[in-house]
């Protein structure tokens, strides 16, 4: 196997006496879409921000390009190519969204302290935001305030401005929270190509989603990784029936 | 032609009749106090940079205010008392020299508002407008207690300053001057709030996570924001000590720094005219309702009301609607 683009080792974090991740080991290679699944509250947002860098965590190390990024800020971080989508949107609401797509080209390409020079009028970013969007299908949407865009548009403009990144890796935290059948299968299907660019680690709540997607499978509960495996591997475990896909039927 | 640009041109060309109209009628009054106004404009402008853009609502802005004050006043006691400013190592000695008296300002102001910045930053919310209140009245109190510079009493100035090829102390001259300035100034802004930085900043504003998973450090955006509100505001301070030929620790002053917040919440928080529009407006309400009564600010104070219930946009919000958001 090629060496993992993204590599977590033994990860703990505890807030008091909760322990939000134990000993969590995780990889993702090129190519794959590595899903995280697990009920509400068993740690996946405190683990993509141990990732991302918005936490520390207490002990465990996150390797990434094989190189340790775990003491590194969240700006550094994105800096070295890693791509974030939120689970509730952080986008410029003020923003139109091509304003929002030109931000995230203006990050990947640097030139930021530049005072003078108008950034709307920047063919090269303004080239690389259009094209973002028309890959999420906001084109027609462009000069609309984010704030006047439906959630599920805002879904797609958080993915577009991953997408400017042009990341090493994509960490994507439920990016169809909340979107329509129609929604959710636009996105499948953006996804799904979009694995061959950059490999996705993807926390989601959507079960066809993942099944349909994911090449592996990890199963977060109460803070610790109980399976991890291929789509069919999962769906045979008997622990993840008890733990996790068990509950959802009863509920 | 949109409605933001015409109001824009609306206001300049009012705030340039004005004084036009009192020189042909013989007014030397009315000029002063529309250069009054031009020179808090551009200190409005100034903070602007920091509370539009960056949405950092500073309560020191007096600080860079004053320092710019006293840069000018400190420059100009040396000359007019033929003393030097230091003799060790280098010999340097006082000016009356405005572009010099401008440099100096600005300099002094960014470098302080990079001092205050840096550890004001590190706060958020109300702890960052306490403290930088707290900078602003560490300033306030040292300049009181500083008798080499006036102390409580503050300095006076006996001559304006001057400026090549023109003569200061004509009152449509010295408007004139700092009219340019503030053009120039408002040029800087607007230039400044379409660029990268003023893109990438105002997104700080909504949303940091954003900007961090950018790969942007809100801290350095939001500096390099202060540094430049600073600088602008301290070059106000210059003209203003300018005008009335005397500096003194009111500039420094906690009151001062909420009469510049004053004219951004009136004219329009992040509307690069909006400070011009709300200095102007704020001048005639000092000077119609002062006549009226000593208790004016009684006056003011319901009008602010007014505008943070009912309009919030202030006086731009109010006449050209929402701010556009890009061609």
């Amino acid at each position: 196997m090629t060496d993992p683009v993204l590599d977590i080792r033994g990860l703990n974090k505890s807030f008091g006496a909760l322990r939000a991740s134990q000993d969590i080991d995780l990889t993702l290679h090129p190519g794959e879409i590595h899903a995280l699944i697990g009920p509400n509250g068993a740690g996946k947002s405190t683990l993509i921000q141990q990732i991302a860098g918005g936490l520390r965590p207490d002990s465990g190390q996150v390797i990434f390009d094989g190189r340790d990024v775990t003491g590194l800020s969240t700006a550094a971080r994105a800096r070295l190519g890693m791509g974030r989508t939120f689970q509730i949107s952080a986008l410029a609401m003020d923003y139109t969204v091509l304003q929002n797509a030109v931000l995230g080209a203006l990050g990947a390409r640097g030139g930021v302290y530049r005072f003078f020079r108008p950034v709307m009028r920047d063919a090269d970013l303004l080239a690389r935001a259009r094209a973002a969007l028309d890959t999420v299908g906001l084109t027609e949407f462009q000069a609309l305030r984010t704030s006047e865009l439906s959630h599920g548009q805002r879904r797609q403009l958080e993915v577009a401005v991953a997408l400017t990144l042009s990341p090493r890796v994509f960490l994507m935290d439920e990016p169809m929270a909340g979107l329509g059948a129609d929604g959710s299968r636009r996105l499948m299907e953006m996804l799904d190509d979009l694995r061959a660019q950059a490999p996705i680690l993807l926390i989601e709540h959507d079960m066809d989603a993942v099944f349909a997607l994911a090449d592996r499978i990890s199963v977060l509960v109460y803070g610790q990784i109980v399976a991890t495996g291929t789509v069919d591997e999962i769906r045979a475990n008997a622990e993840v029936r008890t733990a996790y896909l068990g509950e959802e039927e009863d509920a | 032609m949109r409605r933001e640009t015409l109001l824009n041109a609306a206001v300049l060309a009012l705030l340039l009749a004005v004084p036009l109209w009192a020189q042909a009628t013989d007014e030397p009054f009315t000029i002063t106090l529309a250069t009054r106004a031009v020179i808090l404009a551009i200190a409005g402008v100034g903070l602007n940079v920091a509370l539009g853009l960056g949405g950092l609502v500073s309560l020191g802005h007096a600080l860079f205010f004053g320092v710019g004050g006293y840069a000018m006043g400190i420059l100009a006691f040396h000359a007019q008392s033929y003393t030097t400013l230091i003799d060790w190592p280098v010999t340097i000695e006082g000016t009356k020299s405005m572009p010099v008296i401008w440099l100096v300002a600005v300099l002094a102001s960014a470098l302080a508002a990079l001092g205050v910045g840096a550890l004001s930053l590190r706060t958020t919310g109300v702890y960052f407008i306490m403290i930088t209140l707290a900078f602003a009245q560490m300033f306030y109190f040292f300049a009181i207690s500083w008798p080499a510079y006036g102390g409580e009493d503050g300095m006076s100035i006996y001559v304006r300053n001057g400026f090549p090829g023109l003569n200061t102390m004509d009152p449509i001259q010295f408007f004139a001057v700092c009219f340019g300035l503030l053009l120039l100034v408002l040029l800087i802004v607007w230039r400044l709030s379409r660029s990268p930085l003023g893109l990438m900043l105002g997104a700080a504003r909504q949303s940091e996570a954003r900007v961090q998973a950018l790969g942007q450090v809100p801290y350095r955006l939001y500096l390099t924001a202060f540094v430049i509100s600073g600088a602008i505001t301290g070059l106000a301070g210059a003209l203003f000590a300018d005008l009335n030929r005397f500096v003194s620790p009111t500039m420094f002053s906690w009151q001062t720094s909420g009469e510049i917040m004053v004219f951004v919440i009136l004219g329009g928080v992040g509307r690069v005219f909006g400070p011009v529009a709300g200095a102007a407006l704020f001048i005639v309400l000092e000077h119609s309702l002062g006549g009226l009564s000593e208790f004016w600010h009684i006056y003011l104070g319901a009008i602010l009301l007014g505008v943070v219930l009912f309009a919030r946009g202030g006086l731009y919000g109010l006449l050209a609607g929402r701010e556009r958001a890009h061609d």
